[in-house]
């Protein structure tokens, strides 16, 4: 049975976990959420440890074909557009390498004639010298087009649904291939055949009403866990930011439902990692480290060049999708997807987790491991 | 008894300590490196995955500058590797780096539950052995295919209690006995040790030695939590060695009921 026949027999249809899982979601008093958090806390102890481990988004380009309502990067948004190179993606990760990061995502907006598999091949192999582990970000993809990227050094993918909830997903994504509710879905596990060792799933929150959304992500998770079973899944909890377009988010989800979705996940999904990106405000990502979390970025910039300044000169304008000619006046860098809100350097992140008793990781992996 | 318990021999190896510690989920390097002191131990496992194998002294992944390799033997892991090929590089490249030729071989393609692969265990063992490496294996507790790798010639065999982190003990005591009972090698129980008190038991129950890591790293204190493992080990093997006396279901009366008869028995004979 595939994850959508099970997803659009949701809610109803509940396993015992996921039924679990929606207990822990209802409204609960702070003695409750005590416990809860207590539990979580422990459980990551007993499967993580007192770590951390640290990684830095990389961002290649913002060209994309798609128009999504929330996101920056929408064709339709009269943004100033780049694809770095691989000579200035490469500038790019040096800097965040002298950070200490040896993990590293690489983000790109959906647009087959900048960011194409040869492309992404080359950026891989370029960084590899640099990182230990390579993970993507990328447009889903087929298994056969991702095969080269894994052969190339890639070990982890990233693709969240951004909204399981159909009506909001066909409201929010109004034009482009990602309006392919489907094929999005299928996508972890296209990753999963093509060789994929880490997977990461994750809902956008603030598209549509959270509870379901987290029941509906849940269930991706458990099926997931079953049948790539050879794969390290991991699951992100994104809220919305603000971003060019100025999208008002339709739902909201507060600091405390966080705190409770997260131990939620880690009570019911005990050895799958959690992943906490720099959208969170400093003083909040401080506390939920403590409660769940598994995995940070830092210090991130969602534009491509934003570490060092690449693509300055390359930057063009579009205007509903269409490229304006170069303008030799501009010299700025390209529009970045959304706000980040902790803007703490990898340093100081690394100081306040060791301040409350974890080691952060930079290093958890080896290219030897599928590299020869 | 003589007073001084035996040494673990593992190959051409002598330890006085048959506590083995791993390096993983320490709060920090200062403090694994004092729980390792605090322990005892003479052999330290460490994941390659986290270790800077390039040979750059990588500030970033500086694990094995907190391990003395003077003091310690110095037992790299194959954590990560999901098959043969993958766990037969690593363990090559630790070499290439420097690192000793004693390798603990670790394949499990779940990463959830951290179960090793025997399939894929025993061919890398195979190959290792051959290009002279000195293997400990992270293994089920499956007696056939404990004297499997025994055969091929692995220097141990390391049979899990219970999953790697769980702290649920001993729970494949009735197969692990059964390892001891054939074994022709050191027998490790590696993995599910919570509590001391388990530990000791696994090596009252005959086992040569056993590896901590989770109840150590996690602990409130772990350098407390070290030595509370090392006395433990200590106190297993010196009972084992002593001999326990054997548990019974009944009462066994030190002034037994039954001596009048055997001397009524004898009196009458006279």
């Amino acid at each position: 049975m595939s994850f959508a026949t099970i997803l659009d027999q949701l809610p109803p249809a509940k396993s015992p976990l996921l039924r679990r899982f929606a207990s822990l979601l209802e409204p609960n008093d702070d003695a409750s959420f005590e416990r809860m958090a207590q539990e979580a806390r422990e459980l990551t102890r007993q499967n993580f440890g007192r770590t951390m481990r640290m990684f830095a988004p990389l961002y290649l380009s913002n060209e994309c074909i798609n128009n999504c309502r929330y996101c920056g990067f929408s064709r339709d948004n009269p943004i100033l557009r780049v694809t770095l190179t691989v000579e200035q993606v490469v500038a790019e990760a040096r800097h965040l390498a002298a950070q200490g990061f040896r993990q590293v995502l690489l983000v790109a907006g959906e647009h087959p004639k900048f960011v194409n598999g040869s492309y992404l091949v080359d950026c891989i192999r370029a960084l590899r010298p640099y990182f230990s582990s390579i993970a993507l970000e990328l447009g889903p993809m087929e298994s056969a087009e991702y095969a080269p990227l894994v052969e190339a050094g890639a070990e982890g993918l990233v693709v969240y649904q951004e909204t399981y909830d159909r009506g909001s997903y066909a409201r929010m994504h109004t034009s482009g291939p990602k309006q392919d509710f489907n094929w999005r879905l299928d996508c972890p596990e296209r990753a999963y055949a093509a060789g994929f060792r880490r997977i990461g799933i994750g809902a956008l929150f603030g598209l549509s009403a959270w509870r379901p959304e987290a029941l509906a992500l849940a269930a991706h998770l458990e099926y997931l866990l079953k049948r790539c079973w050879r794969s390290d899944l991991t699951v992100s909890l994104p809220r919305l930011r603000p971003a060019a377009g100025d999208f008002v988010p339709p739902f909201s989800l507060g600091e405390r439902e966080l705190g409770q979705l997260i131990c939620a996940f880690r009570i019911c999904f005990s050895q799958v990692g959690i992943v906490l990106s720099t959208r969170e405000p400093a003083p909040l990502r401080d506390v939920l480290a403590s409660l769940g979390v598994t995995i940070m970025s830092s210090g991130s910039h969602t534009e491509p060049g934003g570490y060092t300044g690449q693509g300055r000169h390359a930057v063009h304008q579009t205007v509903r999708g269409r490229i304006l000619p170069p303008d030799a006046g501009i010299d700025a860098l390209a529009t970045g997807q959304f706000e980040i809100s902790d803007e703490r350097s990898p340093a100081e992140v690394a100081n306040v987790l060791r301040r409350r008793g974890f080691e952060p990781v930079w290093k958890d992996w080896d290219q030897a491991l599928i590299t020869r | 008894m003589s007073d001084k318990p035996s040494k673990l021999k593992i190959a051409d190896r002598e330890f006085t300590s048959r506590l083995l510690v791993g390096t993983g989920k320490f709060a920090s390097n200062e403090l694994m490196r004092d729980a390792l002191d605090a322990s005892g131990t003479e052999l330290v496992t460490v994941a390659l995955r986290r270790a800077d194998l390039s040979g750059h002294s990588d500030p970033f992944a500086n694990i094995l500058d907190f391990i003395d390799p003077k003091r310690y033997l110095l037992l790299p892991n194959t954590s990560g590797a999901r098959n043969a090929d993958e766990a037969v590089r690593l363990a090559r490249l630790a070499v290439t780096a420097g690192l000793p030729s004693w390798i603990k071989l670790e394949i499990h393609p779940d990463p959830r539950y951290l179960l090793p692969d025997p399939v894929e265990t025993l061919a890398a063992a195979t190959i290792l052995v051959k290009e002279g490496f000195t293997v400990l294996p992270y293994i089920n507790a499956d007696p056939v295919l404990a004297k499997r790798l025994q055969d091929v010639g692995t220097a141990t065999v390391m049979p899990l209690g219970s999953p790697i982190g769980s702290n649920r003990g001993i729970e494949t005591r009735a197969q692990i006995e059964i390892i001891i009972e054939q074994a022709t090698v050191p027998v490790v129980v590696d993995a599910g040790l919570g509590a001391p008190s388990q530990a000791a038991e696994a090596l009252e129950m005959g086992a040569d030695a056993v590896l901590v890591n989770t109840a150590i790293a996690i602990a409130s204190d772990p350098v407390r939590m070290a030595h509370a493992f090392r006395k433990a080990v200590e106190a297993g093997r010196d009972a084992r060695e002593i001999g326990l006396a054997e548990a019974r279901t009944t009462a066994s009366a030190t002034s037994p009921l039954t001596a009048f008869f055997s001397e009524e028995t004898a009196a009458q004979k006279l």
